[in-house]
């Protein structure tokens, strides 16, 4: 039967350091969720994550978990799952972390189909370095970095990981915490690459420097400002414009690395054999 | 755990962890919870809930547990795990 | 395989060498992104582990490649990359991770002429202070310089068990040359060698400190996903592997650090020397160089010139007692370096002052030859 979510939390470091209202905490919450529903065994999840807010997730967190470098943790986690392809290695990173300096080795691993499942906590912005604007930035919004309004377009990461080979894309808000979770749950018992982006919100930062009010109305202003895949599909491109879109962009069942890899090492074995 | 207010009630707020967001105040389809003085969650109708757990599911912090749960669990069905390769 | 070895000579070249040696040596694991002079390595083994039931990939850059093998060893492979130059300065980053977090792995630069692009054929010996100094902060690392293809195998399986046993990162640094170079080597059977692994915990997973030191200053290691459930962070940490800022814990974590290297300098020196007991001018050299030396200290002795040659294998860290110790008893130390000047600092440094020190540099991409030392030498 499931397990509660405390199974999974190393009580002794709570609370933890995120702001209060700070999305991440919601986002967490719904994988802890997820893999409760799984009945996973403690032993049998590694989280990696790289370096930001959002990647102090696994030292909360009573698994296998590594804290790494800026952007790298998919590249590390590709190690892990190599050397022990049992292990569920979840990659927990933030929009800066995963989308820009990370966002080589993103794809390079979706285009692999490599076993590893990817939450990007997209905040809209670089929280622990107090606020620039990151790749995920909508264009016009106002960060540390960009003081006339941010003139960069920001990415459709969903578009850019299903482009790149994954096996299961999908996005959800914290405001939709329950689908949120759901989509983290397919993910994780996906054979091959996943990628799940999870649009939370960071009050003191991008929310202060927005005057988009507290975390409240940040969470209520996501709802609002979300439209389902299904109903963007019939709408025309600019009506749909400054919306998030959710749902589920791509499940599929190409064979992954690991299986494909395996493979190699038969065919190696016979090779040396003979 | 600590609870606020009536000791049989359904759910139960951990204040050493909560930060007072506000969000599962907001959240709530009844409206059974409210701001105590310091800013923190209280669950003040606890008759009014119908263990929906949203306030759960929303909490950034862990913070919230809803204890009587429904039959039901809320989240949808389980996904087989399959080898996660 | 096993059972039916046969120590045999074989022709190899120096990657090759240095591949079948990390294969010899337990290495299950391979991460790299190509790069002249160092591509055979990763071709090699991109055939041989799977044969093995390792695991072979090419990442899409060096940063990934140096932090795909330092989770591959946390998930209890032993693990390796090979690069040069440019890819070397991409790994430092996640080699410092490594060396901070204690997860051992072997990173091999088969060095050409730098800086930046430089001469991707050529050999130099630019790195140097790279494979010591490349990442940032205090940090313990360890570099072993073969000079010949038998002395790479050699060294390779060293640089695997030496990473093992300290939970340090090993650089190997290698000369084009060297890499290049067909010799004859010696291979040893798996019993003729001494394999290491990282020491592994004795306590149940609820008495587990994962950076706790063990009686050699080695915290035990345990594999991810057997039970202990530990966090790792490349911020400073305390025995329990979570964050601190305690300024007296951050303080013991470099200390002890820096520590497994200064405490086990006498197991991880290795050196060679030539003619030294009664030298009055040594030839300090390193890689390729110090074969040109060897022969150089010949051809001088054949002149009548005392000349001897001493060759560090162990660069990082310096052997600076037995270079302090040959600086008392001779006149002059001549140090040759396909590089503007990174050993003869060391080597100055060791020296203080107890005798001449004399550098030279070729930087053209082609080799010292041993008549440019002789002629060094030979100016008295
Ligand atoms: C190589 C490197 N460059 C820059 C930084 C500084 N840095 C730390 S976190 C961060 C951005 C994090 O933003 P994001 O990934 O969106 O995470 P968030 O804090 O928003 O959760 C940056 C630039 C770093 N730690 N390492
Ligand atoms: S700065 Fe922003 S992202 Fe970071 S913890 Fe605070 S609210 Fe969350
Ligand atoms: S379970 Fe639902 S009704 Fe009850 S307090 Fe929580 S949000 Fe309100
Ligand atoms: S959502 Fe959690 S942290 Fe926020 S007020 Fe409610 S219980 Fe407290
Ligand atoms: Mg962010």
């Amino acid at each position: 039967m499931a397990r509660s979510i405390d199974e999974y939390l190393r009580a002794r470091f709570m609370p933890h350091i995120w702001c209060p209202g700070c999305g991440h905490g919601i986002i967490l919450n719904a994988l802890l969720r997820a893999i409760a529903r799984l009945d996973l065994p403690n032993d049998k999840v590694c989280v990696v994550s790289g370096i930001g807010c959002a990647s102090r997730a696994p030292g909360y967190l009573d698994f296998n978990t590594l804290h790494t470098t800026h952007g790298r943790a998919i590249a590390f986690a590709t190690g892990i799952k190599l050397a022990n392809p049992d292990l569920h290695v979840i990659v927990v990173t933030g929009d800066g972390d995963g989308a820009a300096i990370g966002g080589n080795h993103l794809i390079h691993a979706a285009r692999r189909n490599m076993g590893v499942t990817t939450i990007m906590f997209n905040n809209s912005i670089y929280g622990m370095t107090s606020g620039q604007y990151s790749p995920l930035t909508p264009s016009g919004r106002l960060a540390t970095t960009a003081p006339y309004g941010n003139v960069e377009r920001n990415f459709d990461m969903c578009e850019l990981v299903k482009a790149s080979g994954a096996n299961y894309v999908a996005r959800a808000t914290v405001a939709h915490a329950r689908q949120l979770s759901t989509y983290i749950e397919r993910a994780i018992t996906t054979s091959g690459f996943a990628f799940v982006e999870a649009v939370g919100n960071c009050p003191t930062y991008f929310g202060r420097r927005n005057k988009l009010g507290g975390p409240v109305e940040m969470v209520e202003a996501l709802k609002k400002n979300s439209i389902t895949a299904a109903a963007a599909a019939k709408l025309d491109p600019a009506e749909i414009r400054g919306k998030i879109i959710i749902g589920e962009f791509y499940r599929g069942d190409a064979p992954g690395y690991i299986e494909l890899y395996d493979g190699v090492i038969e065919r190696a074995k016979e090779a040396a054999g003979k | 755990m600590i609870s606020a207010g009536n000791p049989e009630a359904p759910v139960l707020v951990r204040r050493e962890w909560c930060k007072g967001c506000g969000i599962c105040i907001a959240m709530c389809p009844k409206k059974v919870l409210e701001s105590a003085p310091d800013g923190k969650a209280l669950v003040a109708r606890p008759d009014d809930c119908i263990k929906c757990e949203t306030c759960e599911i929303m909490c950034p912090d862990f913070a919230i547990r809803v204890v009587a749960k429904k039959a039901a669990a809320p989240d949808q069905g389980r996904e087989a795990v399959r080898g996660g390769r | 395989m096993a059972g039916k070895c046969d120590t045999r000579a074989r022709l190899l070249q120096g990657n090759e060498s240095c591949a079948e040696a990390a294969l010899l040596a337990g290495v299950r694991f391979f991460a790299g992104y190509p790069i002249t002079p160092s591509s055979e390595i990763a071709e090699i083994l991109s055939e041989r582990l799977p044969q093995l039931g390792g695991k072979f990939i090419q990442m899409e850059d060096e940063i990934a490649s140096m932090a795909a093998v330092v989770g591959a060893s946390l998930a209890g492979m032993k693990a390796m990359t090979a690069t040069s130059g440019p890819g070397f300065s991409l790994k430092q980053e996640n080699l410092g991770f490594a060396s901070f977090t204690e997860v051992p792995c072997v990173i091999v630069n088969v060095q050409r002429t730098g800086p930046s692009t430089g001469l991707p054929t050529s050999p130099g010996q630019g790195d140097l202070m790279q494979a010591r100094w490349g990442t940032h902060g205090d940090h313990p690392v360890v570099a072993l310089y073969p000079s010949s293809v038998s002395e790479t195998f050699d060294l390779t399986v060293k640089a695997v068990n030496i990473a093992e046993r300290l939970r340090v990162p090993v650089v190997l640094l290698m000369d084009e040359v060297v890499a290049h170079m067909r010799e004859r080597v010696i291979v040893p059977c798996e019993d003729e060698i001494e394999i290491a692994w990282r020491p592994r915990p004795t306590v149940p997973p609820e008495d587990y400190l994962p950076y706790e030191a063990g009686p050699n200053g080695v915290p035990a290691m345990a594999d991810f996903g057997t039970g202990y459930r530990w966090h790792i962070t490349g911020l400073y940490h305390d025995t329990t592997g979570f964050p601190t800022s305690a300024p007296a814990k951050v303080d013991q974590l470099v200390r002890r650090l820096c520590g497994k290297i200064t405490n086990h300098k006498r197991d991880i020196t290795f050196t060679w020397d030539e003619h030294m007991d009664d030298a009055k001018v040594a030839v300090v050299a390193c890689g390729i160089v110090a074969r040109s030396a060897r022969r150089a200290v010949r051809l001088a002795r054949e002149k009548g010139i005392a000349a001897g040659v001493f060759q560090p294998k162990t660069i990082w860290p310096f052997p600076h007692e037995q270079v302090a110790e040959i600086a008392a008893r001779v006149d002059r130390i001549v140090v040759p370096e396909m590089n503007m000047g990174q050993l003869v600092g060391e080597v100055q440094c060791a020296a203080r002052g107890k005798c001449e020190v004399i550098g030279y540099s070729r930087v053209d991409g082609e080799p010292i030859t041993p008549e440019e030392i002789l002629a060094v030498l030979s100016e008295v």
